[in-house]
């Protein structure tokens, strides 16, 4: 039977209380009291999260295999007809839709829920802090973002979703915006991603004019109706035999849309803006860095699985980067001392894990890991943020420690996320970040020993972590020790939610070598089988029940070991973390300082291109000011001069000179007009008398005639 | 009866003291009335021609003439007022305003 009912129907409220809450704090939250403001915006995440609920308990009544529930508002974007690379023009239409599957159930349950959780733990954390309202407006714009990131159904509207959480991330990043290291880091981080935001849009294109449509899937729309997805066209070129033609485009498409996956999902060689990210307030790290908007990434490309189940090529470019960056971020966390930093690097490292899952084509393991790891990394960052609230703002893990018994809420919650996420059975970690090993190994031994390795790094900076801030003696100063509370229960509550699902979140995909049914795999089976040839029964042979248990118990065996160290050097005191440090101090450094990577990309990069601003900068003041428009300034002045000139003495010296000669000759006669009539008088007398003397004898004959 | 020549004479005589009159003097109202004695100095021409060839019109033409000093006189008395109003003086050589 088909999906059905109030919630499925009303999927667009989903994304819209939070959108509308956050239009009514950046427009008039000024004027509301901080208890309104929380009431709202809480609020609103809250009826998301009941209506997400709604549409997934819906969902699930149906079979397995119909549940799709898609939904077209509008058309947005009809360009018009669209030249195909194939020849042929196509109607090109991007919806404003939506579309629930089970690959979206996961995402918006995780987006809500734990988004709801962390929106209460802000109203303890952010408490006393100026911007409230900003706070949580920037929040609510970031859920609805997310949500249509989630929900789209097809790419260009996912791509708005996707860039609406880059600028919430930029936006809250730079929360603190007097602060320079703050409004540097929003900058940074929204940079960076441009990089990666290009490369998913020229993907879009290729997808666009390869395929003719952007839309995910046709199922759930009305047959016959002339909609088509992306899954259908390929299915279609799967029919007809002319896969092998597009599969180069194919690997072109996945190589593009995984650059915008590195950009927003921080891995190498994008990942440099989320460790700096960390200067925004705890809770945005939580929900943005950490939970949902950095496993974006994963998600587009496990939307995406029917291309690149196509590109081998893409698959092993995707597996390759995301181990590389899981052990190389993990490398990092093992040294760092500001408890943010440590977890930074520890969502870089893990969303490695996640790319290393869908490059081994384990594309449920990867969500399955996005999901436990929204859990427990959210619990960490949101523990991490009451330690500080604590702490009076302290970060630095050298001068903590002895707080288990002080704050011992927060101390036990982190403690349950740490063990989960150091992958001890049977909390969520385990089962997510096991599976990914185990699909790893089936498809290179090499790929699991990095990750393997990755495993041991994550438990021991995890344990040091814990040692380091909770156990032994406070190395806090005095005023700091003094102040040291548990936080409110607006902040404890959802750590002990947060807590519980650690632990429980990953029973839902308990494997099948241990009893369980893998019901999380089979879930998500419908969306994410890709088009190949390769049947259920198949993928079942491949595995091997006792290479599981074993690669199980060595996964468990090497967290141990990495706890054992971690026990080792910071809480039995053993072994001196500093006499190791000192005997490697250039491996220490190069740690500690990150690989120097910001360092790397400023002198290759950044500088780069601000001397090539300088450059044409230059280029621009010499020789298109300098020779190009000063030069027509010039030219033109010199030739109006040298018109001036000839105006000035040729023309004007003719008139002149006509003017002169005139005053000249007119000298004598205007010696004559004295304006005396008296002269006047004279002057006709004398007329007259000589006109007389001149004409006297005509005047004799006439007399004469006349007489 | 007089011969003509002599009315000839008399009339050169007023002409000539008015001509001399309007070119030498400085008053204008002085110039003014020599005008006048120009003007007389024509009638008594037209009137002598009149009676020596017994046609009457030209003692028309002096009555005309009388009446037309007589308007000339009010027209120029009048312009000399207006001026004497602007400028405080009837003395011809200062009245050089025609130049510009």
């Amino acid at each position: 039977m088909t999906p059905t009912g109030y919630f499925l129907d009303h999927l667009w409220l989903i994304p819209l209380f939070p959108l509308a809450t956050a239009a009514l704090m950046l427009l008039f939250g000024r004027r509301l009291p901080n208890t309104g403001v929380s009431l709202l915006c809480v609020g609103s995440v809250g009826l998301s999260f009941i209506y997400s609920v709604g549409a997934v308990s819906q969902l699930l009544a149906a079979d397995p295999e119909r549940r799709v529930a898609q939904q077209i508002l509008f058309e947005w974007l009809t360009p018009g007809p669209m030249q195909m690379t194939a020849g042929n023009a196509i109607r090109f239409v991007a919806d404003w839709g939506f579309l629930l599957d089970p690959l979206s159930c996961v995402m918006v349950l995780v987006v809500t829920g734990v988004g709801f959780l962390i929106h209460v733990y802000s109203v303890g954390y952010m408490g006393h802090e100026g911007g409230y309202y900003r706070f949580f407006g920037y929040m609510n714009l970031f859920m609805f973002a997310m949500l249509m990131l989630v929900l789209a159904n097809n790419m260009l509207l996912m791509f708005v979703g996707w860039e609406g959480v880059g600028l919430c991330s930029y936006l809250l990043i730079g929360f603190y915006f007097l602060k320079k290291s703050a409004s540097d880091a929003g900058k940074k981080a929204f940079i960076v991603n441009r990089i990666g935001d290009a490369g998913f849009i020229l993907g879009i294109l290729l997808v666009a004019v390869t395929l003719g449509t952007i839309r995910f899937t046709a199922v759930g729309l009305p047959d016959g109706a002339g909609y088509s997805g992306i899954r259908q066209v390929l299915e279609a070129a799967r029919d007809s035999g002319t896969l092998g033609i597009i599969a180069p485009t194919m690997t072109a498409i996945a190589l593009l849309l995984f650059v915008g996956a590195i950009g927003k999902s921080a891995q190498i060689p994008l990942y440099v803006w989320l460790p700096d990210a960390m200067e925004g307030p705890t809770p945005v790290s939580a929900l943005i860095h950490a939970a949902t908007m950095v496993t974006a990434g994963v998600y587009m490309v496990a939307r995406m699985n029917a291309v690149y189940q196509l590109s081998p090529t893409a698959m092993t470019v995707v597996a390759i980067v995301g181990v590389v960056t899981a052990i190389f971020a993990a490398s990092m966390a093992l040294v760092q001392n500001d408890i943010k930093k440590v977890l930074a690097y520890s969502t870089i490292s893990q969303l490695g894990y996640m790319f290393l899952a869908l490059g081994v084509g384990a594309f449920a393991a990867g969500i399955f890991h996005l999901m436990t790891h929204a859990f427990f990394k959210a619990l960490l960052f949101l523990g991490a943020g009451s330690v500080i609230h604590a702490m009076s703002g302290e970060q630095d893990l050298q001068k903590m420690g002895g707080l288990w018994n002080k704050i011992p809420t927060t101390a036990r919650t982190f403690a349950v996320a740490t063990l989960a996420i150091a992958g001890i059975p049977p909390l969520a970690g385990f089962f997510s970040k096991d599976e990914i090993l185990g699909h790893a190994f089936e498809k290179s031994p090499l790929l699991w020993l990095v990750g393997f390795i990755t495993a041991g790094m994550t438990a021991f900076y995890m344990f040091r972590l814990l040692f380091l801030a909770f156990f032994g003696y406070s190395r806090a100063d005095e005023h700091v020790e003094k102040h040291i509370h548990e936080s409110p229960p607006t902040m404890t509550v959802p750590l002990m939610v947060l807590a519980v699902l650690s632990v429980i979140g990953g029973w839902i995909g308990w494997p099948g070598s241990l009893g369980g049914n893998a019901r999380f795999e089979k879930f998500l089976e419908p969306v994410l089988s890709g088009i190949g040839t390769q049947t259920a029964a198949e993928k079942a042979a491949s595995h091997s029940l006792a290479m599981e248990y074993i690669l199980m118990l060595v996964s468990v065996s090497i967290a141990g070991a990495g706890i054992w160290l971690a026990y080792q050097f910071y809480r039995a005191k053993r072994i001196a973390p500093e006499l190791v440090a000192g005997r490697w101090p250039k491996v220490y450094q190069l740690l500690l300082q990150e690989y120097y990577v910001d360092e790397i990309y400023d002198a290759a990069i950044v500088e780069r291109t601000k001397d090539l601003g300088t450059l044409l900068g230059s280029f621009d003041a010499n020789v298109i000011d300098g020779v190009g428009v000063d030069g027509a300034g010039w030219l033109a002045r010199f030739a109006s001069t040298l018109s001036m000139w000839w105006d000035k003495w040729i023309i004007d010296g003719l008139l002149n000179f006509g003017a002169k000669m005139m005053q000249l000759f007119s000298y004598p006669v205007r010696l004559l007009q004295t304006g005396m009539f008296s002269s006047y008088a004279m002057l006709i007398l004398v007329g007259l008398v000589v006109l007389l003397a001149y004409y006297g004898h005509h005047v004799q004959v006439l007399l004469r005639g006349v007489r | 009866m007089l011969p003509i020549a002599h009315y000839l004479f008399l009339s050169l005589a007023l002409f000539i003291i008015g001509v001399i009159g309007v070119v030498t003097r400085r008053n204008v109202i002085v110039v003014l009335m020599s005008i006048e004695l120009i003007l007389n100095a024509v009638n008594i021409n037209l009137v002598a021609f009149s009676r020596l060839y017994g046609d009457v019109a030209g003692q028309v033409f002096a009555l005309f003439i009388i009446a037309d000093a007589a308007a000339e006189a009010a027209v120029a008395l009048g312009i000399i007022i207006a001026f004497f109003r602007n400028r405080e003086t009837v003395l011809a050589d200062e009245m050089d305003l025609l130049k510009w």
